[in-house]
């Protein structure tokens, strides 16, 4: 299995995460889709939720980016009045990852080798029935991709995959409010926190 | 802080704007704002007699003006109505703020009569629009809406208001400044990018100006002929770009583009350097697009950041206002002249003149406008509607003054001309107004002729008629080996039609009344109709044909040009 490893995962060729910060109003993601649909500009995933910031969304955009030059895919974002940030962060070391719900045909016979492979990809197991199971796996889309393929002979009965998240690793934010000042970052260095570019000791997965 | 209703917010907020104007027509929803116009004389409202025509006329206000132009309509269709007339100032980027009413908040998104989603309906053809929930927002929303209309690039926003909350009272707080944390449109030029496109400009052999739309909204006609005086560069302008600068000036070539001249085609297929200012290098203005002058270096200054490569590859991008960008390039680049590259683009002219209305009996189109150009000696206001006309009264009248021309270039809305005009004329009560008006383009929108004699306006309408969609029926001729389908169009008699409406009228069957009529029309007080029976199967030429490149530019076969 290919674990991720802090590099995040590895990107589809031509695809961009764009991460849209954008005023949590009324018709905002009709503003969005709608501009990407006249464009022409093929989305792969768009995922919406409250940001850090009250009164601000964040959209998490995964991008074909044969459909669109990504530059112009930003300016066009930028034209909405309601879009106050736009980054795109397929250059950066970031973390990028969906949320999968499977749910499965299971049986008395076959259920254990389902949870060995639950196990392998680190899926939780979150119902169980006696003929079905739901797993829920969190990575990047290679991943669920893998346990998708995985479960497929055992017959998947549903499935709800939420779309890319993404976030810059590091101090660095795509936010609209200012970076951790200087003098606060070696406040937490000091107390022996985090300390920018250095790489956790284990898999965030 | 005073408590009002919903309606006298709206109001008084528009008024602050300075909003003088109103082209509107009332219904169901809007009857409590209707109830409310009284107590603001310094508001003029104009009836329009169809939706449309009061989009079309707030545009016209404004592309007269400068001044944002304002039109209402009522829920449902009132609002469907205005469509046409918002994406025509959307595409062509002039500031219009239409106002809508629709059904109570509790009826809302149930199907209720006359209710149509207009904010999603006008998503993608506005720069931004509201839906009012509460009178409280009123104020704060049309405040922004205004900031954003006028502001940047200009372009329509819409701003919806239920009819409960025109009713509903808040406290009137009337905004002190506009904040958007997502529009902050800039302005101000990049140094490192003005000084390569100096460096640039004084390299080039062979620079081409061409002017857009965006010089007249810039305000920017003296800016640009100084630059262009100063570093010896040709200057050719888009359709919409007509008047940006003066065609009268020594280094204007024209327009270019589908039906530009002859000479500007080519300057802008051989210029080394190309120069966009306030312009969206648009498919009708460029040809085919990779057919385009594949070498040159392309300098593009535009306040849109998004115009900026959208098209073509652009070798020094410069996101700023031209009135403050050109200045700054005038400042740094060298002066010089150029006599091979001027001497070229003359040859050009002189062996491909492309304006030159030949001799013959029969009543020219092109006869006419260039009678009306030296009647009004260049200088009144021309309104065109869509079409072959529109395509003549940009070729045979000369603009020299930004504003001159108010013409639908990049919707291209057939019906536009008499609507616009009336806009215009409110605008400016004292300028000398006429509308160029296709016999079929004038028919979609004829019916606000009633506008003119309500408000007592001098509109002069010149009809060209000639019994055709004559653009469909060129194309047709042309690339559908004279196929024509449905492009003979039957027209109620105009000048009975204009007197029915108690518009007095001129019908010009030969050329020789030409002068004549004009000068009638010029010396009557009130708005008149003029209508020219042109020659029948003249098309309109030079011709870049779709999908063809600048380079492939067509000229009038021998065998028109003898007919």
């Amino acid at each position: 299995m290919s674990t991720t490893t802090t590099n995040g995962n590895r990107p589809r060729p031509n695809h961009h995460t764009v991460v849209a910060i954008v005023e949590d109003k009324p018709g905002v993601l009709m503003r969005v889709s709608s501009l990407f649909r006249r464009r022409g500009f093929n989305i792969e995933s768009l995922t919406v939720g409250h940001s850090e910031e009250p009164g601000l969304s964040r959209m998490t955009i995964l991008i074909d980016g044969e459909s669109a030059p990504i530059e112009q895919v930003e300016k066009q974002l930028y034209k909405l009045i309601d879009v106050v940030k736009v980054s795109d962060l397929s250059n950066e070391e970031m973390v990028a990852r969906e949320i999968a719900l499977i749910k499965v045909r299971a049986n008395n016979v076959n259920r254990h080798e389902l949870l060995d492979i639950a196990t392998v990809f680190r899926a939780d197991v979150v119902d169980i029935a006696t003929n079905s199971i739901i797993l829920q796996v969190v990575g990047d889309e290679e991943k669920v991709d893998g346990l998708i393929k995985m479960l497929e002979p055992y017959g998947i009965r549903e499935l709800s995959r939420t779309g890319r998240i993404a976030m810059v690793r590091g101090t660095k934010t795509t936010t609209v409010h200012e970076a951790e000042p200087e003098k606060i970052a070696r406040i937490h260095e000091k107390a022996g926190r985090r300390v920018e570019g250095v790489e956790l000791p284990f898999s965030s997965d | 802080m005073a408590r009002k209703t919903g309606a006298q917010i709206t109001l008084e907020t528009l008024q602050r704007e300075g909003v003088d104007t109103i082209f509107g027509y009332p219904g169901g929803v809007v009857l409590p704002l209707y109830d409310t116009l009284p107590q603001f004389p310094g508001i003029k409202h104009i009836l329009v007699r169809h939706e449309q025509g009061a989009a079309h006329m707030a545009d016209g206000y404004a592309r007269a003006s400068g001044r944002m132009g304002v039109c209402l309509g009522t829920s449902g269709p009132g609002a469907t109505n205005l469509v046409t007339g918002i994406c025509t100032s959307w595409m062509d980027s002039t500031p219009v703020f239409a106002l809508t009413g629709n059904v109570a908040r509790t009826l809302l998104g149930r199907d209720g009569f006359q209710e149509a989603d207009i904010t999603g309906i006008t998503h993608s053809i506005t720069k931004h629009n509201y839906l009012v929930m509460n009178a409280s927002e009123i104020a704060l929303s049309i405040r922004e809406a205004a900031h954003i209309c006028r502001t940047g690039r200009p372009g329509p926003v819409l701003v919806d208001i239920p009819k409960d909350v025109f009713q509903e009272e808040a406290e009137f707080d009337y905004p002190g400044q506009v904040s958007l944390r997502g529009y902050k449109p800039t302005t101000e030029g990049h140094a490192g990018m003005i000084r390569r496109a100096a460096e640039l400009i004084d390299q080039a052999k062979r620079p081409i100006i061409i002017a857009g739309h965006g010089v007249i909204w810039g305000e920017a006609q003296q800016e640009l002929v100084a630059l262009a005086e100063k570093a010896q560069i040709p200057v050719i302008t888009t359709f919409l770009g007509i008047g940006g600068f003066p065609e009268s000036h020594v280094l204007s070539y024209g327009w270019l583009g589908m039906h530009g001249m002859f000479y500007a085609n080519m300057a802008a297929d051989q210029a080394d350097v190309v120069i966009g200012m306030g312009m969206r290098f648009d498919d009708r203005a460029m040809g085919r697009f990779q057919g385009f002058n594949p070498t040159a270096k392309i300098i593009h200054v535009d306040i849109d950041p998004a115009e900026i490569g959208k098209n073509f590859k652009t070798l020094v991008p410069i996101v700023g206002s031209v009135k403050n960008v050109i200045p700054r390039i005038t400042a740094e680049v060298k002066e010089q002249t150029r006599p091979d590259w001027i001497r070229w683009i003359e040859q050009q002219k002189d062996e491909h003149p492309s304006l030159e209305i030949r001799e013959t009996r029969r009543m020219l189109p092109q006869y006419v406008v260039r009678s009306l150009y030296e009647e009004t000696q260049g200088k009144a206001t021309i309104v065109t509607g869509v079409g072959q006309h529109q395509m003549w009264a940009g070729q045979h009248y000369f603009y020299n003054r930004p504003r001159q021309l108010i013409t639908s270039g990049g919707l291209g809305t057939m019906g536009f001309e008499l609507p616009a005009a009336i806009g215009a004329q409110v605008a400016l009560p004292d300028q000398e107004i006429w509308a160029i008006c296709g016999d079929g383009s004038f028919q979609m929108t004829l019916q606000e002729m009633a506008v003119l004699v309500d408000e007592q306006l001098p509109v002069k309408m010149a009809i060209f008629n000639n019994g055709y969609l004559g653009m469909i029926r060129q194309w047709q001729q042309l690339f559908y080996d004279k196929g024509y389908s449905s492009c003979g169009i039957s027209q109620p008699d105009f000048c009975k039609l204009a007197d029915a409406y108690g518009i007095r009228a001129i019908r010009v069957e030969h050329k020789s009344e030409v002068e004549g009529a004009i000068r009638e029309a010029r010396a009557h007080q009130g708005p008149i109709l003029v209508d020219f029976m042109i020659d029948q199967e003249e098309n309109v030429w030079p011709m870049v044909p779709a999908g063809a490149a600048l380079s492939e530019t067509l000229e009038a076969p021998a065998e028109e040009m003898a007919r």
